[in-house]
Parts: structure tokens; C-alpha cells; sequence
């Protein structure tokens, strides 16, 4: 029997992560439920976002769950594959940023 | 997921939904027979060519004679493709008389068969309400649905109608669309849906309509062997169960409406239909038996594909019921 850290089935127990701690799971799932629903976004750019993040972040429960949501607010495939790129875009802007800190010293240090 | 079988019953119970029981027959809904032009991957009926389940002119007229009834407010037609019923144009002639909402379902490519394409004028004449099935506003997705072409048909007999004034806002010609997701998910909010269907059809095709109602696929019938064969059983009712609405639950359109087979057997809804479950805690089974009173405080049928209904925002013929 496999067993593994991550399972497919622990998506469904997110809900309870309150189940310890309860005033701050209420405060995290108002937080949240407020900064993924419609407001000057739409839920579907939201839901992208959320899906970007989600890969950047290696997270396969978040992955999963704005995979199928994106779905079922009619976002293409190809409009998921770009909003990934964009997340990957910045994971490598990001890295290749940090490279200034490598030159500035490079430059300093080498005769 | 037998071992659950009577989980959506207890769920009710835990709602304080239970006995689940009609509130009122408004609605009057006739699925005038299997038999259809096309074979859709999510139909939950498998309705198709190969079906000859037609119901006849004299459960059609008992159907009228129901419908006559004050309490019944909406005459609900579907099928299979109901322009296949020979008795349809008399029947639709007959309802328009009794000026009550009138709705036909239609999967819109049957119009445009020579056999049928006089329908347009038979809905048009009597100002029935059309309500159109085109699951996806992409050519691909609705194909992959409902069958290659289905969707440049659509789009032709929706401009169709369009010429006939359907669809357009203020018009009596009410056309409205309905969405059902192409795959193994829940859809999205209606409203949202909605406005990127309108958008995209209008830009893409000038096409108008009324309103998007979203319906969630039942697991029955042929969407049910679907779920089977790619593995997305057991993830799709969990999806569905982690969504009970019970706010939808009490909204649900079984509570208002009766759905008469093609052979006269009354059901809770069309899904019941589709598999069998015929009325039942006393209420009578039959068109013969017809008892508006007793029917409209029945208890319902209920069973795990009712999750359907319930879950989100809920579904019904009519779209989100929360």
C-alpha cells in the first residue's frame, strides 16, 4: 500500500485545518475566501493567479484545485499553459536578477 | 459507490430536509421520447438514433389535458430531440392555446434537417421558449461533446433564430442557452459564464441570447460510463458531495415539478427518468392515475446522483437553484 506525504484525498481535509488552532483557521479561511473571490478582479483572473502561484509554489493540492476550477470558469488550456509561463518567467527573472549580486562581486574581487 | 447508497438521503436528514417533499406542480415536464439525431457523450437518457421510445399521440393528449390544470404555470418539453415525436407540432399548437410559459428543448442541429426544419416556424408561431443546448462556447469543446460539426450547425440555427427576433432583450422570443461542463468537473458561476458566453458569441458570430443556464452533469446514464472508463468516478461525486448546498437542496426544481415518460410513467425529474425511479411513497406511477393533489406533497425519490442537484450553486433545468 502506498504511503506517501502527499495524497490526493488530504485535498478534501483542507477545510479542516482549523480543526486545531480554531480562531486562526476562521481568520485565514475569511482571508481567504476574500482575497480569491470577485472584487475589482474578476474570480477567473483570480483563479489564474491562484494557478500560477500554485505551480511556482510546487503545491499538487493547489495545482489540483485551480486546475479545476480554471476549468470550470470556461479558462482554456492554453490560457492555463500562459499563465504558467508567466510564473515561470518570473521564477527565471527572479534568479537571473540575483546574478547582479554575483557580478557586483566578480567585479570587485577580480584583478 | 455502492456503499453509500443512501448517504444523499441522510445528508438531507442532517439538513433538516427530510421528508423531502414537493412543495408545489408548476411545472409540467414531458420527455416526449428517446429517440434523438445525435449521441451526446454526457446524455444521461442515451438517447440516440437507435432509440424508438416515442411517446404516443394519446399520452400526449393526456398531457394536455394536465396541463389545463391551473396550479401547472410552465409546460417543460424535452427528450431525446422532441422534434422526433410525429405528434409534437399538434401538441405545441395545443399548449400555445392555454397561454402558459411554454419551453422546448432542442439540441438546435435537428433544424436544420429538411424533416424538420419547419420547426422553426412552429416554435416561432407560438412563441415557445427555446432553450438550446451548446455546452461550450468553442468550437472544439462542443464537438469533442456532442459530436465533429455539431458546432458551426449550432451557430447557423442560432442566427436563424436570431432573425426570428429569439433572443433578442425585450423580445416575447425568449432563447436561452444551457452549459453543461465538457469533462469531469462542476461548472462556474452562471453569472460569470453567462457574460463570457454572451461576449464571445456575439463577437464571434453577432449571436444573441437570453440567459446561460448552467447544468451540472448528472452521473448517470452515458456521462456516468464516461466517469467509469476515465477513472474520474470516485473524484467527481466527491466533488459534488464536498459541495452540498443545502440552501440548494431546498430549491431543487423535483419539489415544484413533475416529469411524465414516454410511455405515461411519472418520475420526481428527468435524471429519475433516465433510471428508472418512478414516483413512489403512494403517489400514483402513471398518467392514468394522474392526481395533481396527491402529487403535489409527494415525498421524492431520492438517491446519490441527486448530488448533482445540490451541489454549488445547484442545478436544475432551469440552471443554479441557491
Amino acid at each position: 500500500m502506498a504511503n506517501n506525504y502527499y495524497e490526493q484525498k488530504d485535498l478534501a481535509d483542507f477545510p479542516n485545518i482549523g480543526e486545531f488552532a480554531p480562531q486562526q483557521g476562521k481568520t485565514f479561511f475569511d482571508y481567504y475566501a476574500s482575497a480569491t473571490s470577485a472584487g475589482a478582479l474578476t474570480e477567473r483572473e483570480k483563479a489564474l493567479i491562484a494557478l500560477s502561484v500554485a505551480t511556482v509554489r510546487h503545491c499538487p493540492y493547489c495545482i489540483d484545485a485551480y486546475t479545476t476550477k480554471c476549468l470550470s470558469l470556461g479558462v482554456s488550456g492554453d490560457e492555463m499553459m500562459e499563465a504558467i509561463h508567466v510564473g515561470a518567467a518570473m521564477v527565471a527573472g527572479d534568479v537571473l536578477a540575483h546574478s547582479t549580486q554575483m557580478r557586483k562581486i566578480v567585479k570587485k574581487k577580480e584583478m | 459507490m455502492a456503499e453509500t447508497n443512501d448517504r444523499f438521503l441522510n445528508q438531507l436528514k442532517a439538513s433538516k430536509l427530510s421528508p423531502f417533499t414537493a412543495k408545489s406542480l408548476d411545472i409540467l415536464q414531458v420527455n416526449v421520447g428517446k429517440r434523438c439525431n445525435l449521441s451526446c457523450r454526457h446524455c444521461h437518457i442515451d438517447g440516440g438514433p437507435h432509440r424508438t421510445e416515442t411517446m404516443s399521440r394519446d399520452v400526449l393528449e393526456q398531457c394536455l389535458a394536465i396541463a389545463q390544470n391551473p396550479a401547472i404555470s410552465v409546460v417543460d418539453i424535452t427528450g431525446g430531440a422532441p422534434e422526433m415525436n410525429p405528434g409534437l407540432p399538434r401538441f405545441i399548437a395545443e399548449l400555445a392555446k392555454l397561454d402558459k410559459r411554454l419551453i422546448v428543448r432542442t439540441n438546435l442541429v435537428i433544424l436544420l434537417e429538411d424533416e424538420y426544419e419547419s420547426f422553426i416556424d412552429v416554435y416561432s408561431d407560438n412563441n415557445v421558449e427555446i432553450v438550446a443546448s451548446l455546452p461550450d462556447f468553442r468550437a472544439a469543446k462542443t464537438d469533442k461533446q456532442r459530436g465533429a460539426g455539431v458546432y458551426n450547425k449550432e451557430i447557423e440555427v442560432l442566427k436563424l433564430l436570431n432573425e426570428r427576433g429569439y433572443g433578442h432583450s425585450g423580445s416575447k422570443r425568449i432563447l436561452d442557452l444551457v452549459h453543461n461542463p465538457v469533462g469531469a468537473f462542476l461548472p462556474g458561476p452562471q453569472k460569470a459564464l453567462e457574460a463570457e458566453f454572451k461576449k464571445s458569441l456575439f463577437s464571434e458570430h453577432g449571436i444573441l441570447f437570453n440567459r446561460l443556464f448552467c447544468i451540472t452533469n448528472n452521473p448517470s446514464g452515458r456521462y456516468l460510463q464516461y466517469l467509469l472508463q476515465t477513472d474520474n468516478y470516485e473524484e467527481y461525486m466527491q466533488s459534488l458531495i464536498s459541495a452540498f448546498n443545502p440552501s440548494a437542496a431546498g430549491n431543487v426544481m423535483c419539489r415544484s415539478t413533475i416529469s411524465i415518460g414516454w410511455d405515461g410513467t411519472l418520475f420526481d425529474c428527468d435524471f429519475n427518468q433516465a433510471l428508472g425511479l418512478k414516483v413512489n411513497h403512494g403517489a400514483p406511477q402513471h398518467i392514468d392515475n394522474f392526481d395533481i393533489n396527491a402529487l403535489m406533497h409527494r415525498e421524492i425519490v431520492v438517491a446519490n446522483h441527486c448530488y448533482a442537484c445540490t451541489a454549488g450553486f445547484g442545478s436544475s433545468c432551469q440552471g443554479e437553484v441557491g
